[in-house]
């Protein structure tokens, strides 16, 4: 019973919910319930805290406010878009404010941190009528690629337990690709929610930089930071992605433009005269030869289906690592001076009786190794002497980058790629080589740099090297700066060519 | 620049921020850092003497908002988190700048 309702898409709830055929009740029923039976520190490890109580009474509060609606005979048009996501379950990344509930980051330092403010997004799906179920696990502070630097435990991939479901939005890829809720929330700076929606066989839509509020949002790397939901399909994506974007005062990037919608009436045809770049660097050394194969079969068809494949060169790809863990770090160690064990969150060496070990002891107990990596990294690179040779050099590289996207949208509508160069890989298989964990991010950093929307669908699934398990690959399509709805028509057809998948 | 001048100096770096490290820590993220930066190094492949610096991808104009006083947090739920206060404010430990 209750997975059925898990299988229906977002559209499906939401316009069951609004009609009365079904209660927002009845469905964070079974998303609680699908969470209860899947769910847990051992078992997939998605959530770090589940809101029973706090669905349920939301849900409560959708059914009435959807029957007092009713019964003054407002129109089903403003019902579908004052409650366009009336009753449907999302789960949110732990790294989101929500007032009143446990946001951790997955982090030692707010492990009991209960926000006083809700952050911009979270209260925009609560107007337009979703459930928040939960909050998700995730890589301390979004830092990281496999989910396996949360604090607490490491989340699991469906597709085979033993593996990772990427990062660091691992626990709202989990969350969707299990069906334990129909939507979430995650954040990609890098590419933490396209490579997890890759591993697990999912849809994860980055927006422009600029197009969503950032308010709310535990801050890693603020001129990367973009809040990115993960769905079961495009068109839920673009659904939960049109309910939050658009401007805020509270977040002065966000910028003052209209959202427009997409038109998903031409479905497959969509993809009809559709000039796809596919850059070659996107296809080097390091992948795994499987993905590559899944990836040009996906074009192939997209071809025979009336796309026209360019092939481009954008030479400043690979130098996109280097850029990112320079400009990202120092980011990074500049938003985390905030916590020092005054205001909120850990606190410890108040007894040494000096401020500076307060700080020093409370930030020793309150981050992990890899924000401590970063933290040094970062303040290295910031540090007298060195910042023209790192963060400013890091600065003109990623002009570069985008010169190279620029370039290429002369050329073409939409630029294709393999999200992941690996299908997901055995939980601790990197976790003791950063530098082999930030490779990893090789197809997903150039689009973060140059600030534009992309997203990853899934082309199939492979069996490579030691996998016994069918494991998904993501193709990534990136679009021009703020075009959000030509992207997602253009995915549509995309997913209509080459299916979606459904973990076994 | 010379190799030498980028090395990094954990220890020296971490008092920068704040950031106590046992000796365990340091011996370890040492020689992960030195390899990060050797590879972040070939960023000096590219010659990027003519190229202005992206620092952020949308030219925004920052928005002013509204001259009107709005409410801030109530002091009470400002403190509710706090890990120490006193007479309705943060406590730390004393210090004496200079």
């Amino acid at each position: 019973m209750s997975d059925d309702v898990m299988s229906l898409s977002a559209s499906e709830i939401a316009a069951d919910v609004r009609s009365g055929k079904r209660s927002a009740l009845s469905v964070a029923r079974a998303s609680l319930a699908a969470i209860a039976a899947k769910d847990g520190p051992g078992a997939l490890g998605a959530f770090l805290t589940v809101d029973a109580e706090g669905a349920l009474a939301a849900a409560r509060t959708v059914d009435d406010a959807l029957a007092a609606e009713r019964a003054k005979g407002t129109s089903e048009a403003t019902l579908a878009e004052r409650f366009a996501l009336a009753g449907v379950s999302v789960a949110v990344k732990d790294a989101f404010t929500t007032r009143g509930l446990r946001t951790t980051c997955a982090s030692k330092m707010l492990e009991a941190y209960v926000p006083p403010y809700d952050a911009h997004v979270v209260g925009r799906l609560r107007e337009r009528g979703a459930v928040i179920v939960g909050k998700t696990n995730m890589d301390e502070f979004a830092m990281g690629s496999s989910t396996e630097n949360s604090a607490f435990y490491p989340a699991k991939n469906p597709w085979d337990t033993t593996r990772t479901p990427g990062g660091s939005s691992g626990g709202s890829a989990v969350a969707v690709s299990a069906r334990l809720s129909h939507l979430s929330l995650g954040s990609d700076t890098g590419g933490s929610v396209r490579q997890p929606a890759a591993l697990t066989g999912i849809v994860g839509f980055k927006p422009s930089y600029g197009r969503v509020s950032r308010y709310g949002l535990i801050a890693f790397a603020s001129s990367l930071d973009t809040v990115s939901p993960f769905a079961a399909n495009v068109r839920d994506a673009e659904l939960i992605h049109s309910a939050i974007a658009g401007h805020d005062p509270h977040d002065a990037t966000c910028v003052d433009r209209p959202v427009d919608r997409a038109d998903f009436s031409r479905g497959a045809k969509a993809i009809e005269g559709v000039r796809i770049g596919v850059p070659k660097e996107y296809f080097a050394e390091g992948m795994d030869p499987a993905v590559g194969a899944s990836i040009r079969e996906a074009l192939a068809k997209l071809e025979r289906a009336g796309a026209k494949l360019v092939e481009l060169s954008m030479p400043h790809t690979s130098y996109g690592i280097a850029a990112y863990y320079v400009l990202a770090p120092a980011e990074c160690s500049s938003n985390l001076a905030r916590f020092d064990g005054v205001r909120y969150g850990l606190r410890k060496g108040a007894d040494k009786g000096s401020i500076d070990e307060l700080y020093g002891r409370t930030r020793e107990a309150g981050f992990g190794p890899e924000v401590k990596r970063r933290i040094l990294l970062g303040t290295f690179a910031l540090s007298e002497g060195y910042y023209d040779a790192f963060y400013g050099k890091a600065q003109k590289v990623r002009t570069l980058i985008r010169q190279d996207f620029d370039r290429a949208f002369e050329h073409v509508d939409v630029i294709a790629t393999p999200t992941s160069p690996v299908p997901a890989w055995k939980l601790g298989e990197r976790t003791s080589d950063p530098l082999a964990m930030y490779l990893a991010d090789v197809c997903t950093l150039p689009a973060s740099l140059a600030g534009l929307p992309a997203l990853s669908l899934p082309t199939g699934t492979v069996r490579s090297g030691d996998a016994g398990s069918a494991l998904p690959v993501g193709l990534q399509l990136v679009g021009r700066a703020f075009e959000e709805p030509a992207l997602f028509e253009t995915a549509y057809a995309v997913e209509s060519l080459l299916g979606t998948l459904r973990c076994p | 620049m010379t190799d030498s001048n980028r090395r990094i100096d954990v220890q020296k770096v971490a008092a920068l921020a704040r950031l106590e490290l046992s000796t365990n820590e340091v011996a370890t993220m040492q020689p992960q850092l030195a390899r990060v930066l050797d590879y972040i190094a070939t960023l000096d492949e590219l010659d990027t003497a003519d190229v202005a610096p992206t620092s952020h991808v949308v030219a925004v104009r920052a928005p002013l908002a509204e001259d009107k006083a709005v409410e801030g947090l109530p002091r009470e739920e400002a403190l509710a988190q706090a890990p120490a206060k006193a007479d309705g404010q943060f406590a730390v430990p004393r210090f004496v700048e200079g």
